[in-house]
């Protein structure tokens, strides 16, 4: 029986996992959940994700949501396929503390601008200027600190491309086609990475399941 | 070369650490942060965690931050040692799951309240009540969901204590001495699962 993710071409969170399905070669069906009509809300789709968010997913009788549990899981029970996106023993810790940092520290800031930025305007809604304002400059420090970082290490969590960089993927795509882009262009360790890591094949796939919609 | 847990023992993040020491009986060195003189913010410190926050944490040579990632660590490294606090193979799938549940919807809207009820009395702050109502709502939504799962497993991430559970203390533990406890009473199952851990 072939995998199955629950969730929108648009959903950043459902993009890490398919970013993550396509760098291991894994065959998956994409079932749509109309969130414009409230589909992740209703009682059949609570049953999948009882927080009614996309994406939810089921291997066999495996069923899980939260899309870095679920990149997790694809890592490891298909290590041996397509691309390693996790490591076993001590440089893990490190991959783990890199996985931690894109969800503690860059995605709430990323999230709400790219709310602010490319959401808002899709919605007809108007941008907040005092939110951009306030959360701009603490992107910035964050990304000094990946600077420094990737001064050390050619990518976050090792010198190979893990999950501690695919999960930056689909909010960093979005953010780099509005203003913001200027961020990363200033920082030239961070610039390099991040088109390293857009450019990568399993990428391109992802992005192109969102232009045929 | 003993372990070392560089943080402040009020600090809810260093306390995850702690506990999953205690769990696994391993020593450990704990090495205080003068918070309220800024010394995480100090470059010495900023060499440990480049986000000047606490707790980070040396094995030999091993250096980590953010607390999940130092629990994750120990859980794995010491996995023979004192309480097993993951799963092996496909069990630990949903340990995952409600491991990522604790940190992106439990702790966001528990972390505001704590802040709102709890640190900003010790600092001589003013509550904001419009925060507390917003995330108290948060909270509860989070909590019925809780309750539904206690019903169908004994903790969170299947039939044994793991990391799953083991997130939440600090911040449970801090709520619990506020008036936020009445959520968790409401909630049979929620309310003896807190009790248990």
């Amino acid at each position: 029986m072939v995998m199955k993710v629950y969730g929108a071409v648009f959903s950043t969170a459902a993009m890490r996992v398919f970013a993550a399905l396509y760098e291991k070669d894994l065959e998956f069906e994409l079932v749509p959940v109309d969130m414009r009509a409230g589909e992740h809300k209703k009682e059949h789709f609570l049953a999948i994700n009882p927080f009614g968010q996309v994406p939810a997913f089921e291997d066999g009788d495996v069923k899980l949501f939260e899309s870095r549990a679920i990149t997790q899981y694809i890592a490891h029970v298909y290590a041996g396929k397509g691309t390693p996106l996790v490591y076993e023993g001590k440089p893990m810790a490190t991959v783990g503390v890199w996985m931690e940092v894109e969800a503690h520290q860059f995605d709430p800031l990323a999230s709400k601008l790219q709310w602010e930025l490319v959401y808002k305007p899709k919605f007809g809604m108007a941008t907040d200027a005092a939110v951009v304002e306030e959360n701009e400059p603490k992107l910035a420090k964050v990304l000094d600190v990946y600077e420094a970082r990737l001064s050390q290490s050619k990518y976050l969590g090792c010198d190979y491309f893990t999950l501690a960089d695919l999960h930056h993927l689909p909010t960093m795509t979005n953010l780099m086609g509005t203003p913001l882009k200027k961020l990363f262009d200033a920082r030239p360790k961070v610039s390099a990475w991040a088109a390293d890591i857009m450019a990568r094949p399993a990428w391109a796939k992802v992005l192109a399941m969102r232009n045929q919609q | 070369m003993v372990m070392k847990v560089h943080g402040a023992v009020l600090s809810t993040a260093a306390m995850r650490v702690f506990a999953t020491l205690y769990e696994k009986d391993l020593e450990f060195e704990f090495v205080p942060v003068d918070m309220g003189a800024g010394e995480h913010k100090q470059e010495r410190f900023l060499a440990l965690n480049p986000f000047g926050q606490v707790p980070a944490f040396e094995d030999g040579d091993l250096q980590l931050f953010e607390s999940r990632a130092i629990t994750q660590y120990i859980a794995f490294a010491y996995k023979d040692k004192g309480t097993p606090l993951l799963c092996e193979g496909k069990p630990m799938a949903t340990v995952s799951v409600w491991m990522e549940v604790e940190a992106h919807q439990f702790d966001t809207a528990a972390s505001k309240l704590q802040w709102e009820l709890m640190f900003k009395s010790i600092f001589g702050m003013a509550t904001d009540a419009a925060v507390v109502e917003e995330n108290e709502a948060k909270l509860s939504k989070v909590l019925d969901v809780y309750e539904a799962r206690l019903s169908q497993s004994k903790y969170m991430g299947g039939d044994c204590f793991t990391l799953a559970d083991l997130h939440h203390l600090p911040v449970l533990t801090n709520l619990m001495g506020t008036t936020v406890k009445k959520l968790f009473d409401a909630r049979p199952k929620v309310s003896a699962w807190a009790a248990d851990i």
